[in-house]
C-alpha cells in the first residue's frame, strides 16, 4: 500500500472501528439510514447509532434555532424566484419534516417586515444547514469514517 | 429580544453543532465549540463597535 490510508473508510478501519461496540444487527443492512434519518429528524442519525448525548445536544441545538426562527417571524422559504430563494429554499429543505411540518401548518411569516424577522428567516436556514452537517456526522459514523 | 441577544443563541447553537461534527473526543468537541462561540460573539463585537467607528 503506498499511501495512508488512516480515517478513510476501507474495509480494515471499518473492521477495526466495529471493534468490541459493534453495530446493532438492525443497522448492518442500509448505510444510509443515519444519514436520512438525521436529515429527516435532528439528532435521529446519532440516536439510531446510540450516540444518545450528541444526538440530545445537536436535535436540541437545531430544533431550538428553528423554533426560535420561527418565534422571530421567519419566513419559510415556499418557492424560487430568484438565485437567493433558491439558496434560502436549499437551506430550508436541510430541516426535514421540520420544514415540511412548517409549511403544512402555515407557520413562518408571509413576508419580511422587521429586523428580526430577516435574521429569524437566517435561523431557519441556518438550522437546515447544521442539520445536513449533522446527519452527514451519522453517516460518517456509521461507515466508520469518524469514531 | 434584542439583537445580541440573537447573537449569542446564534454562536451557541451553531458552536455546538460544530463541535460535536468536527472532532472526536468529548473533550475537544467542548474545546472546539468553546473556540467556535468565541469567534462567533467576538467578531460580532468587533465588527459592531468598527461599524460604529466608522458610521461616527
Amino acid at each position: 500500500m503506498r499511501y495512508s490510508q488512516k480515517g478513510m473508510a476501507t474495509e480494515e478501519n471499518k473492521n477495526a472501528s466495529a471493534g468490541p461496540v459493534s453495530q446493532p444487527a438492525s443497522q448492518q443492512d442500509f448505510v444510509y439510514l443515519p444519514l436520512i434519518a438525521g436529515w429527516l429528524v435532528p439528532g435521529a442519525g446519532h440516536f439510531l447509532l446510540r450516540k444518545w448525548g450528541r444526538g440530545a445536544l445537536l436535535a436540541a441545538s437545531i430544533l431550538g434555532m428553528f423554533v426560535m426562527g420561527l418565534a422571530m417571524h421567519g419566513r419559510l422559504y415556499a418557492g424560487a424566484h430568484d438565485i437567493l430563494d433558491i439558496l434560502g429554499l436549499a437551506g430550508d429543505l436541510g430541516n426535514g419534516l421540520l420544514y415540511i411540518a412548517g409549511r403544512l401548518l402555515g407557520l413562518g411569516a408571509e413576508q419580511v417586515q422587521i429586523t428580526t424577522a430577516d435574521y429569524g428567516t437566517r435561523f431557519i436556514v441556518v438550522a437546515g444547514l447544521l442539520n445536513v452537517i449533522a446527519a452527514v456526522d451519522a453517516h460518517n459514523l456509521r461507515t466508520g469514517r469518524k469514531s | 429580544m434584542s439583537h445580541f441577544a440573537s447573537v449569542v443563541f446564534f454562536a451557541l447553537f451553531a458552536s455546538t453543532v460544530f463541535g460535536i461534527t468536527q472532532r472526536e473526543t468529548p473533550r475537544r468537541m467542548v474545546r472546539y465549540g468553546f473556540y467556535c462561540f468565541l469567534l462567533f460573539v467576538g467578531s460580532a463585537i468587533a465588527l459592531s463597535w468598527l461599524m460604529y467607528l466608522i458610521a461616527r
